[in-house]
């Protein structure tokens, strides 16, 4: 988890969190390149029509913007990429920019894991995790359901450590 | 809780009362609650890209939250487009109606 250190957001990541990481930052690249598919419920959230009810004025404005909102996506992921240590544990050091950009790349992450999950409002993370476990501990969703859990504290965590902005 | 546009309400018949024609009225820019982004997050997002206080941000985040929707900022349709877009970029569910 992050914590401040003078100007910096800091982190010491064990070898499970970086490959975590590296998973779920490469999953994002992913989804924005070779994987993007317009009819994924994923792409639907990260890129949500601007008006609702008029699908041709969306689409338009689309065209403009999509290509830059991927763009920046892409880079926000490969922030999380270039800080973490290739393959093994490590400390993680942030300026501000950073920061953001992590900010931004683990709520990408959080939002794709979140969807495909079918987390709701009623959802109580807690709960889900003990029925998956229950249900197979060695399951995918188990693992899925952690992973959201963890990114969850991962985000909090760096949104506390993060110099005021006021 | 995502929910859609509320539609255009077409406004009743009052010939003798000078309604402000359809295209100088603003545009606004609407946030939509969603159960995955982090409260202190919507928080952040909305000091960080629109540069309100602490206060007004969270009290915006709360009426996100609560009410499932809050206008976030309102103007030029061009410059609420812009703010839809940027929100998107932070993951926000975000967009553009008329006032």
């Amino acid at each position: 988890m992050f914590r401040r250190n003078g100007s910096e957001c800091v982190a010491a990541f064990a070898i499970d969190e970086v490959r975590v990481l590296r998973k779920i930052a490469g999953e994002v690249v992913d989804l924005m390149t070779d994987g993007f598919d317009r009819k994924d419920p994923v792409v639907d959230r990260l890129f949500p029509d601007i008006y609702p009810d008029r699908p041709e004025d969306s689409a338009e404005f689309r065209r403009y913007t999509e290509g830059e909102l991927k763009t920046g996506k892409i880079d926000q992921a490969g922030a999380i990429l270039a800080a973490l240590p290739d393959d093994g544990p490590g400390e993680v050091r942030l300026d501000a920019e950073t920061a953001e950009a992590w900010l931004r790349a683990i709520n990408d992450a959080r939002l794709a894991m979140g969807t495909r999950l079918d987390i709701s409002g009623d959802t109580d993370l807690g709960d889900e995790l003990d029925d998956a476990v229950l249900h197979d501990p060695a399951s995918s969703r188990v693992f899925q359901l952690s992973v959201y859990a963890y990114l969850g504290y991962l985000q909090e965590s760096l949104l506390n450590a993060l110099p005021e902005i006021d | 809780m995502v929910g859609m546009a509320l539609p255009q309400v077409a406004p009743a018949e009052t010939p003798e009362i000078e309604e402000v024609p359809e295209d100088d009225r603003p545009w606004v820019t609407i946030v939509w609650d969603d159960p995955v982004n982090l409260m202190s997050y919507v928080t952040w997002v909305f000091q960080k890209l629109f540069g309100y206080s602490h206060e007004k941000a969270e009290k915006l985040m709360l009426d996100v939250h609560n009410k499932g929707k809050a206008v976030v900022s309102s103007g030029a349709r061009e410059r609420m487009e812009l703010d839809a877009s940027q929100l998107h970029g932070y993951g926000l569910w975000a967009t553009v109606d008329r006032a």
